[in-house]
């Protein structure tokens, strides 16, 4: 445990702090969000009852196509100097490396959705949720981001390998992600648009959780050989 | 200390390495020589873990190597062709984030120490991106031994440095040698062998050409070892 909290707290830390310096991904994730929330306020009547049917598919496109950015950034910064070689010769366990990326990649989109998912609800003039719905609001979209990050961190890492890993991501990614983007999705609206069957988001997020629990432990466990390739 | 008993690496349809066997004591500086492709950068991956064998053993003071014996890993320090080091990070902040992955205790003061010894004292809380190759292969130096390894391996350390920095660490890894630490050497620079290694490996061909000691031996010998003229000359 010695050679896997504390490294992964470290490399954690370490991907923040040169985040906070360099303000590279968090940029380009906040404008592409951003430009996604302004384009669809143009394109539909925000006024228009029906249009607050696509806000729980907006919150998704955001989290996904913002999340890829900073997924492929993660690994790639990381090829510059041979930093994995780095951090693989150090006495660290290889899942440590897994759990460090993960910390980073959650806050990163995590931060993104905490800034452009109160603009999209401002723009598209949403009805603010309040008590039982917003914490189940919260739990649905940690919940769809972790598996979302927990098998996007183990692609970038898989995909890093290649010369054209911001292409690979993406077709590895969203076939395997597509189960839990389908759950989020649905109860995401069933809590912001149909809150009377709440029950109903219960099962998707008991769906998301067993998916989070599944690919969480398998990226854990196969980080090292994903590595070695 | 290291031992490496019948290596063999395979990539692809390609044999790196064709079972190396090859033996270093504690204490020993020894330079792996070789031509371009002779394999000498991937017996020292192996050794530092960063490849795995296809075939043989690598072991560390009797004992095999295995992947999750941090205390092996601990007691290793690589220096590759890359530095390792964040851009945009300063010296200081580089070194204390190594200092982190190997888990030193209170390890400011010899942060500083050591970024003094490589000669980087103004420079310490400059980002690294305005740093020139050899500013950068001497903190990545630092690096490597931050954490006061048992072996140290190196690949073409002095590629970049300048004549000064060349002086400058070559009295590092010259300490370092009187305290015992056993220094492993990929390089083609022969003067640095000369000044710094007592024993000279020479791969050819994915195997062990020649094995001698240098020690006061001139810099045209160990050329001419090399080039396998001199044992028959």
């Amino acid at each position: 445990m010695k050679h896997l909290f504390a490294p992964a707290m470290a490399i954690a830390r370490k991907d923040l702090y040169a985040e906070w310096k360099t303000k590279q991904t968090i940029t380009t994730m906040l404008i592409f969000s951003g430009l996604v929330i302004v384009t669809f306020s143009f394109a539909f009547d925000p006024s228009n009852q029906a249009v607050s049917a696509l806000v729980p598919g907006m919150i998704w496109v955001i989290t996904i196509f913002s999340g890829i950015l900073g997924l492929n950034r993660s690994f790639t910064q990381e090829k510059q100097n041979d930093h994995l070689h780095g951090l693989m010769v150090a006495p660290v366990d290889p899942s440590a490396i897994y759990l460090g990326k993960c910390l980073a990649n959650l806050i990163f989109v995590l931060l993104v959705q905490i800034i452009s998912v109160p603009l999209l609800f401002l723009l598209f003039d949403f009805q603010v949720i309040s008590g039982v719905g917003l914490i189940y609001f919260v739990m649905i979209v940690f919940l769809g981001t972790f598996g979302f990050i927990a098998v996007g961190t183990l692609l970038a890492a898989l995909a890093t390998h290649s010369k054209s890993s911001e292409m690979l991501l993406p077709i590895l990614l969203f076939p395997l992600v597509t189960p839990v983007v389908i759950a989020a999705v649905q109860a995401t609206r069933i809590v912001l648009v149909d809150q009377e069957g709440v029950s109903a988001a219960l099962s998707w997020m008991q769906l998301m959780a067993a998916y989070d629990v599944i690919f969480f432990v398998v990226g854990f466990l196969l980080f090292e050989h994903v590595l070695e390739v | 200390m290291i031992e490496t008993i019948g290596i063999t690496k395979t990539i692809g349809e390609k044999m790196i390495l064709r079972g190396v066997n090859l033996r270093i004591n504690q204490g020993e500086s020894v330079a792996i020589l070789g031509t371009n492709g002779a394999g000498k950068s991937t017996w020292l991956k192996i050794v530092a873990g960063l490849l795995k064998q296809s075939n043989g053993d690598v072991l560390l003071d009797g004992v095999p190597r295995k992947k999750d014996d941090y205390s092996q890993q601990q007691r290793l320090g690589y220096l590759g062709h890359q530095s390792f080091l964040y851009e945009a990070f300063s010296p200081v902040e580089n070194l204390q984030f190594f200092a982190k992955l190997y888990q030193l205790k209170s390890p400011d003061k010899r942060i500083h120490q050591l970024i003094d010894d490589v000669g980087l004292s103004f420079f310490k809380h400059e980002p690294i991106r305005s740093f020139s190759r050899g500013m950068i292969q001497r903190l990545a130096i630092a690096r490597a031994i931050l954490h006061e390894p048992d072996v140290l391996l190196l690949d073409e350390p002095h590629t970049g440095l300048d004549q000064q920095a060349v002086s400058l660490f070559n009295r590092l890894l010259l300490d370092l040698k009187a305290e015992g630490v056993t220094i492993i050497m990929v390089t083609h620079d022969f003067p640095q062998i000369n000044a710094i290694c007592d024993r000279a490996v020479i791969l050819r061909k994915g195997k062990i050409a020649e094995d001698e000691c240098i020690r006061g031996r001139p810099v045209s010998w160990i050329h001419s070892l090399y080039e396998g003229e001199a044992l028959s000359s």
